[in-house]
């Protein structure tokens, strides 16, 4: 029975991923392109998939004025990419240090299966590395 | 041969992914093990485990036999007769490291030419460029064609007097490609006769019958666990000669003969390259795949995976969205289809599948350089091997439709849908130095 309800729990895991709301994003995603007269550039990879961002800032006085992200990745990350995009703008990065990655998971609004959670988290790794730069 | 006998033998077969009856496509990567391999494995850690070559007591001796019975046996069904000349390492990686740094950093330098193929997995691929970042050699990367195959004219064109080495799948592990190595080995005996030729196996043993001595190459690369034994164990076969002159790429016990404070002599073949304990029950593993796939006969496993091919070929091309990469001929290839479904990345294809219960490969698959080659960003794999059916590929192809189902809409970004690449129409082979 405990076995059973864990493969149920993990389709719906699968389905719910896939839902509308993630596709649309990966569709027509939020903020994708470069912004102009950028003051940081980060790329990241994720070799697993080959997923990999570049994500480019307008930063004024330790705030993200402005922020656009391009590169090819599966759905799950594009549509990360695009949601976070949209969350972090106009915080600062000091504010942003503390971002977790429970707030990443509760803006993608869903369980994510194990395997995915690299995706999830590609622009979350970008965001970490705000601070270093 | 009897494929719903095969399956029997693999305990994990059984199991099930999400629910679903477990659909296993990825034999690429690594295939599943049979129980008589199993057994094999626990029978000697239950009843003769020690250490092989050291002391007297019986159950070293039984040890050492065994190891040295499964070594035979792999000579012998890769048509190897000198049993001196297979070295067990971990996989075909370590066997194409241990040439890239014996052979290789004696032999080659500055100036000095490595051929290979662009359509190279990453084990072939980064000994060479890094050996050549480190001195100074040139690599000359061959392209294939619109059909996944090498292009014979770039190889031949590539080959000059400066060529010290000459490298080439026997199977693509993306397209799925099976080279033509005795020609190409026949081609590099007439235009480079100086050359070494090293052929990376991993993809053709375990599917083909693959006669080493009669091709005609001086390295043979191949991994135990894509052939239904344990991982970490491979095989690296060399040339006799070639390997008595070249320097121990290991040091430490068992590679030696004798060791005085100022100077050691290394053992003979193979025990020269095999520093430190080797995974003997991997090797006894290795032998018990060996005897489980002469038993249906190589000829048969290959049959079987056409058969299989064929079919999902001919599935894959009804099907609109979906493009497959590699030879249109099923004569030209292995069970290894890459493709894409669409817009639809190769992850996300992955993923929709598992949840059917279907384990395909995604990503850049271990040959980067060839994705960038063909312009095709990451691909989704399916691989076959003697356990898979025909209603195993039905299932793939069902999955596929979900996917179709599930991505019901194309991104509307350029960005998010690049055009592919038509580099192979324009390029023979690139040279590449000063890396």
């Amino acid at each position: 029975m405990f076995r059973a309800s864990i493969f149920e729990f993990r389709i719906l895991i699968q389905m719910d991923l896939y839902r509308e709301e993630i596709l649309e994003h990966w569709q027509n995603p939020n903020n994708f392109g470069k912004v102009a007269d950028a003051d940081l550039v980060i790329d990241q990879v994720n070799p697993l998939c080959g997923d990999q961002v570049t994500f480019s800032f307008k930063i004024d006085r330790g705030k993200i004025k402005d922020v656009a992200f391009t590169g090819s990745g599966c759905a799950i990350s594009v549509a990360s990419s695009s949601m976070l995009s949209e969350y972090i703008k106009g915080k600062s990065i000091k504010d942003l240090e503390k971002l977790t990655g429970q707030k990443v998971l509760d803006l993608i609004g869903g369980p994510v299966a194990p395997a995915r959670l690299k995706c999830v988290f590609l622009p979350l790794e970008v965001i970490r590395k705000l601070k270093d730069n | 041969m009897n494929v719903q006998k095969v399956r029997k033998d693999f305990p994990i077969l059984a199991r099930k992914i999400n629910g679903k009856p477990l659909v296993y496509l990825d034999s690429a990567a690594t295939s599943q093990k049979p129980k008589q391999v199993i057994d094999a494995v626990e029978n000697f850690l239950k009843t003769s485990n020690a250490n092989v070559h050291r002391g007297i007591h019986t159950l070293t001796v039984e040890a050492t036999e065994a190891l040295d019975h499964a070594r035979e046996k792999i000579a012998d069904f890769v048509g190897v007769k000198d049993v001196g000349e297979i070295i067990f390492v971990r996989n075909a990686t370590e066997a194409i490291n241990l040439v890239a740094y014996s052979w290789g950093r004696l032999n080659i330098s500055k100036g000095d030419e490595i051929v290979l193929t662009i359509a190279e997995h990453h084990s072939n691929f980064v000994p060479w460029q890094q050996l050549a970042a480190e001195n100074g050699a040139i690599l000359k990367i061959v392209s294939v064609d619109g059909n996944g195959e090498i292009d014979l004219e770039a190889f031949e064109k590539a080959l000059a007097k400066k060529t010290k080495l000459v490298t080439f799948f026997h199977v693509s592990n993306i397209l799925g490609t099976i080279a033509p190595v005795r020609r190409l080995a026949s081609s590099v005996k007439r235009l480079a006769p100086q050359a070494k030729i090293l052929i990376d196996g991993a993809q053709a043993v375990p599917h083909l019958p693959v006669n080493i001595s009669k091709i005609g190459c001086d390295f043979y690369a191949f991994s135990g666990h894509k052939m239904l034994a344990p991982a970490g164990i491979g095989v690296l076969w060399g040339k006799r000669e070639i390997l008595e002159a070249m320097p121990p790429f290991m040091f430490g016990g068992d590679m030696i003969s004798t060791v005085k404070i100022e100077k050691t002599q290394w053992a003979e073949l193979p025990l020269k390259f095999e520093a430190g304990t080797p995974n003997i029950e991997g090797a006894i593993g290795l032998g018990a795949a060996v005897d489980y796939l002469q038993k249906i006969g190589m000829e048969n496993v290959r049959k079987h995976e056409v058969g299989l091919t064929h079919y999902a070929l001919e599935k894959l091309s009804k099907i609109e969205e979906v493009e497959v990469f590699g030879p249109k001929e099923v004569s030209k290839r292995c069970g290894v289809i890459s493709f894409k479904i669409g817009s639809v990345p190769a992850h996300d294809v992955a993923s929709i599948l598992d949840s059917e219960g279907v384990e395909i490969r995604s990503g850049f698959n271990c040959a980067e350089p060839l994705a960038d080659f063909l312009g095709t960003g990451p691909l989704a794999r399916a691989s076959f091997y003697v356990y898979n059916t025909k209603e195993e590929i039905r299932k793939f192809i069902e999955a596929i439709e979900k996917v179709k189902e599930v991505f019901h809409l194309s991104p509307k970004h350029e960005a998010r849908n690049p055009k592919q690449n038509q580099n192979h129409k324009k390029i023979n082979f690139q040279t590449v130095s000063n890396l």
